[in-house]
Order: C-alpha cells, then sequence, then structure tokens
C-alpha cells in the first residue's frame, strides 16, 4: 500500500469503511523530527497516521553521519581513538574502551592493574552519566521538567571528575591503548566517594519519589512498546533492551573483560519488557553501578592498586623524565606521536557492555600504522531499527515514549 | 581471564568449528580459532541455510545476529568480504562467517532468518554497493538524499567528490564538486632505506645521470 493510498478498514463484525464516491479519506503522513525535542537529535521519522494510531513508522538516519570509518582509515591508531567520544558523547569512555581493547587484543598487550581499576571506574561513571541523562530525558518527554534539570546538576559533577582526571569533560581521549593516559590527581577518589554518597542517599531518593510511582508517568510508560524474548532475539537487542524483557544477559558478567571478574554486581531485569520496565532497570543499573565505583575505589587504595597505569612497550610514550634524559625514549616519543604504533596484521572484534547495550568494534588491521577497516557496531543502531516493529499500532505521543526509552544518541548510529 | 579458562574456550570453539563442518560439509570453506576468536569461510551459494543452520542447531544457536560488515579489497579476483558476526545468548559463544565476493555478484539476503538483517544490509549496500538479492528494502541510509558513490570502497576519496553550502543569493542549500585549497594530506611514514616501492623526487634525475656515466 502506498502513502496516497485511501485505506479500507475492516471491522471484527465483518463490516467495512462505506466508502462514498467524493469521500477522500487518506493517511496522514508527517515527518517527527529531525528538529523535534523528544527525537532526541537529528532522527526524521516518517509516520503514516490513522487517525492517532501509527500505521508505519520508517527512521531516515544519517543526518549526523560523519563518516567516522572511512576517516579512520587514513588515520594512526592513536589518532583515531578521540573518534569514539564523538559516537555516543553521552558516555564517551566506554566506547574508547573497546577500541583499546581491540589493539590490546591484536598486540597482545597486558593493562596493569591501576589502569584496570580506572577504566571500570571511570566505564562507571560513564554508565551513570549515561542513564541519569537518558532516564530524566525520558521523563521529560512524557511531560516532566523537573527530573532532567536534576540530572544535568549531577551529570555536571561526573563531568568535572572527568575533567580533574583528564582534562576534557566530554570528549576525554582518556583511555589509550595500554592503559590511560594520566594518573588521577590527589583527592579524586575522595571526592568521587563523597558524590556517591549524596548521590545514593539523596538524587536517587529524589528521582524515585518523582518518577517511580508517579500516576502521570505511569499511564505514559507502562505496557507501552513491550517486547518479548524472540523480539529480542530476531531484532538483536542488547543492553536495557534484552534485560527489560527478562534476560539477564550482561557482557560485563557472561564474557567478562578488563577486571569485571572480580566486582561484585547484582544484574537487574525487567518482567515485562515495556517502556517502565526498562526505567526501572537503568535506576537500578544506576545503584548497581555506583557499588561497582565504591569497590573500585576501595580496590584502588589497596596496595596492589598502587604501579604504573601504562603498560611499558612500544603502544605507549615514555615518561616525561625518562623522554628528558634518554635519547631513545626522545626517538620512541616523537615516532608514536607522528608515525603511531604498527598493529600486527589480523581480525578482532572486541566488545564492551556499554550502557546503551553490546559496543563492539571490528577491526582488520594489515600490520600497518592505520587500520585496513574498522566498523563500529553501535548498539542503538539495532534498537532503532526496530522502530517500525515497536511503534506500529501505538499512539503517536507514545511514539515519543518509546523513542526515550530506546535510549539512542546520533553520534553512535549515523557515525 | 584466566589462562585456563582461555584454554577451555579455545577448545569449544575447535570443537564448535568441528561440528559445523561435519554437519555443513558444502557451507564450509575453512574455519579457524585465532585469537579466542571462531572463524569460518563460507561459500555464497546456499548462504541464508546455513545461517539458519546455526541458528536452530542446538550445539550453536546463534540466535542473534551481532553485525553484518564489508571488508573491501581492491587487489583480489574476489573484491569484497562480507563478514557477519553472530553471537549465541544461550551458550555464550560468538561466530564469525566471512563470504568472498566479487563486486559484481549478489549476496543473498538474511532478513528472513534475522529481521535485523535489514540495516545492515541496507548499510552494506549504501557504503560499498553491494546488492542483496531478496531484500525488502534495499535503500541508501547514511549518505545523503540523492548522493552517488560507494564511500567505503578503497578506491573513494575520503574528501569525496561534491561540498555543500548555502547560496546567499539562491536562498538555499547547493551542491558543487569539491575545491580542496590544499592537497589532502596523507602522509608516509615508510622509511626509504627500508625498502619504499617508489623513487623519491630527485632521485630520479641522480639515476639517469648514474647510468648515463655508467656507460
Amino acid at each position: 500500500m502506498m502513502d496516497g493510498d485511501i485505506r479500507t478498514n475492516t471491522y471484527d463484525d465483518g463490516s467495512t469503511d462505506a466508502a462514498t464516491g467524493e469521500q477522500q479519506i487518506r493517511n496522514f503522513n508527517i515527518n517527527f523530527g529531525p528538529q523535534h525535542p523528544a527525537a532526541h537529535g537529528v532522527l526524521r521519522l516518517v509516520l503514516e497516521l490513522d487517525g492517532e494510531v501509527v500505521e508505519r513508522c520508517d527512521p531516515h538516519i544519517g543526518l549526523l553521519h560523519r563518516g567516522t570509518e572511512k576517516l579512520m582509515e587514513s588515520r594512526t591508531y592513536l589518532q583515531n581513538l578521540p573518534y569514539f567520544d564523538r559516537l555516543d558523547y553521552v558516555s564517551p569512555m566506554n566506547q574508547e574502551h573497546a577500541w583499546c581493547l581491540a589493539i590490546e587484543k591484536l598486540t597482545g598487550t597486558v593493562v596493569p592493574r591501576r589502569a584496570s581499576l580506572i577504566r571500570v571506574l571511570f566505564c562507571e561513571i560513564g554508565r551513570v552519566l549515561n542513564h541519569l541523562m537518558n532516564v530524566t530525558t525520558q521523563a521529560m518527554d512524557v511531560g516532566a521538567l523537573t527530573p532532567p534539570v536534576w540530572g544535568f546538576e549531577e551529570r555536571e559533577q561526573l563531568m568535572v571528575f572527568s575533567e580533574r582526571a583528564c582534562g576534557a569533560r566530554l570528549h576525554a581521549a582518556y583511555f589509550r591503548p595500554g592503559g590511560v593516559h594520566q594518573d588521577l590527581p590527589a583527592g579524586l577518589i575522595e571526592d568521587i566517594e563523597a558524590w556517591a554518597d549524596q548521590f545514593m542517599t539523596k538524587f536517587m531518593v529524589d528521582v524515585d519519589g518523582l518518577l517511580t510511582e508517579n500516576r502521570i508517568f505511569k499511564q505514559r510508560n507502562v505496557d507501552i512498546g513491550i517486547i518479548n524474548e524472540q523480539d529480542i532475539l530476531d531484532w538483536g537487542f542488547s543492553g536495557v533492551m534484552a534485560r527489560g524483557s527478562g534476560l539477564a544477559w550482561d557482557l560485563r558478567r557472561a564474557q567478562p573483560y578488563e577486571c569485571y571478574d572480580e566486582f561484585e554486581f547484582q544484574i537487574p531485569v525487567g518482567k515485562n519488557g515495556d517502556c517502565y520496565d526498562r526505567y526501572l532497570c537503568r535506576m537500578e543499573e544506576m545503584r548497581q553501578s555506583v557499588s561497582i565505583i565504591r569497590q573500585a575505589i576501595v580496590k584502588l587504595r589497596e596496595p596492589d592498586g598502587q604501579g604504573p597505569i601504562m603498560a611499558r612497550g612500544k603502544l605507549t610514550p615514555p615518561t616525561r623524565g625518562e623522554m628528558k634524559t634518554s635519547m631513545e625514549a626522545l626517538i620512541h616519543h616523537f615516532k608514536l606521536y607522528t608515525e603511531g604504533f604498527h598493529v600486527p596484521a589480523g581480525e578482532t572484534y572486541a566488545c564492551v557492555e556499554a550502557p546503551k547495550g553490546e559496543f563492539g568494534v571490528f577491526l582488520v588491521a594489515d600490520g600497518s600504522n592505520k587500520p585496513y577497516r574498522a566498523k563500529i557496531r553501535a548498539p542503538g543502531f539495532l534498537h532503532l531499527q526496530a522502530m517500525d516493529f515497536m511503534a506500529t499500532k501505538h499512539q503517536l505521543a507514545d511514539v515519543a515514549a518509546i523513542i526515550g526509552s530506546l535510549d539512542v544518541v546520533f553520534g553512535e548510529i549515523d557515525r | 581471564m584466566s589462562d585456563a579458562r582461555a584454554q577451555a574456550k579455545v577448545e569449544d570453539l575447535n570443537e564448535l568449528g568441528q561440528h559445523i563442518e561435519l554437519k555443513r560439509p558444502d557451507c564450509v570453506l575453512s574455519w579457524d580459532v585465532t585469537g579466542g576468536e571462531l572463524t569460518v569461510n563460507v561459500a555464497p551459494a546456499n548462504l541464508a541455510g546455513f545461517i539458519e543452520f546455526l541458528k536452530v542447531d542446538t550445539a550453536c544457536k546463534f540466535s542473534s545476529l551481532v553485525d553484518i560488515t564489508a571488508v573491501d579489497y581492491p587487489g583480489r579476483d574476489k573484491r569484497f568480504d562480507v563478514v557477519y558476526h553472530f553471537l549465541s545468548m544461550y551458550q555464550n559463544h560468538r561466530i564469525r562467517l566471512r563470504v568472498k565476493v566479487r563486486e559484481d555478484e549478489m549476496v543473498a539476503s538474511i532478513t528472513d532468518v534475522h529481521p535485523s538483517a535489514n540495516w545492515f544490509e541496507r548499510e552494506v549496500f549504501d557504503m560499498f554497493g553491494l546488492i542483496f538479492k531478496g531484500h525488502p528494502d534495499l535503500r541508501r541510509i547514511l549518505t545523503d538524499y540523492g548522493f552517488r558513490g560507494y564511500p567505503l570502497r578503497k578506491d573513494f576519496p575520503t574528501s569525496g567528490y561534491t561540498e555543500v553550502r548555502y547560496d546567499e543569493v539562491q536562498k538555499r542549500v547547493v551542491y558543487e564538486p569539491i575545491s580542496l585549497v590544499q592537497e589532502y594530506r596523507q602522509f608516509d611514514f615508510m622509511s626509504p632505506w627500508e625498502g619504499a616501492q617508489y623513487i623519491l623526487p630527485g632521485d630520479d634525475k641522480a639515476d639517469g645521470k648514474a647510468k648515463e656515466k655508467a656507460k
């Protein structure tokens, strides 16, 4: 059926729409976005509406396409790292992590323990950053204005931690192949600990009280966008989209990377697989992340949590002092930042449990200093793909709620 | 991950590879386990059937499609590698399939087996110009409306062919052929005394003189 065709509905008593000769009823097509505040960026949805019911939903993506994968082919491995901050810019460090893991897998680099702990710490901060953004803006999509204001306050504090660690609030470029760029400054982990306490006792309680049992919020989210186990498999969902429907699938637990296997955390799962359950999952994941942050801080204080933050070798720069005194170290420093390091030929797929789901990098190296091909597998790409399936036969107003619970960010979908 | 567990994982994958080859000898060209990842080279002929088998076979149970992409090797006769990644959430393992295709060859669409392949195949079509046979809606996905060319092919320049700007006179966005104020910088880090395959500027003259002297 084409856009302009007249639809004849058949009803359950066998009757059909009566059509007179001069009657001209056809479904209404609207553009949702790309400038709609509930479209979470530059999403253009072409919606075919029968009254208020969505009959078809065709997402047009690519308005933020920057050709990251093409650009990566002409840059060195290290120069490519900051591109990953710009994919999912809500939780930048989680993306960098996947790139570092892919390079480390091919080169066989072992990351020092302290660097590993710092990575876990900032990955979980990234998860809180992401869920804060998503939970609160989802509330905004369905009509609440207060939560995003509160949420951004907390995000601001977390971004200050990121700034203190690496000098940038958002585009960190902090995780490097072989470790992390710099050690944490004095006093940072104490401040993160203090933040964690007030976050759990104050912010989470407040938002919980404001949203969880809120009548309007529940009316807009409960039983909206239900997905079941088969849908998860058919549409390749991961992360909260899978967990919200009862599949306890978390890469941190199922295929542990970094040192996640020594942390204790619970994986929250939903029962009904609707937008509301996904909201509950994200809230609980924030609590679990704060618990991991606290464990990481304890481990960072232990004696075996001290030490270097970068693996020594060709992948990483020499220390400043070494560079000033040793000719070899100076040459190495110069070569590393101009030519870059070479990665042995091979193929690998490295993935992390990013806040939105499984974020992966398929890296094809040809032995030179540049990747031959790097494919970025973004979880949001698959989630948005199912938009037609999820939104069809829902009301127009539910589209905003569904997009909110899909947790899409166009930096990673369009690449 | 501890070494013992990594070792056990590699053994499991070896077993899985043997199992797949045994069950579907006509589809599997070769397989290997490198770096703890199972890669299977697959014949393009019965691709959808093979992926269906991977999905339903109890030992495989590769129920989720993770990714479809392609890699361009312009020098090869079969120019493209189409690469599929699958994940089994039940058996907790992954697999990578590699299908080699010629430029003019069509690949079978797997949207009937995995609906999530839809956008991935559109993306591969958009970026590499590979056509998927049986795809319900093979449109471009990431590039601009009316875009020409296939950007991720190795012979496509990184700068592209057109640029857009807002024209104050016509009051609209116009497309123009690209004009670069400086040449696109592609550094060559190969040092000349480590077997670079080209002649440095100036060397050609020296070489000619040397030859003349030798005469």
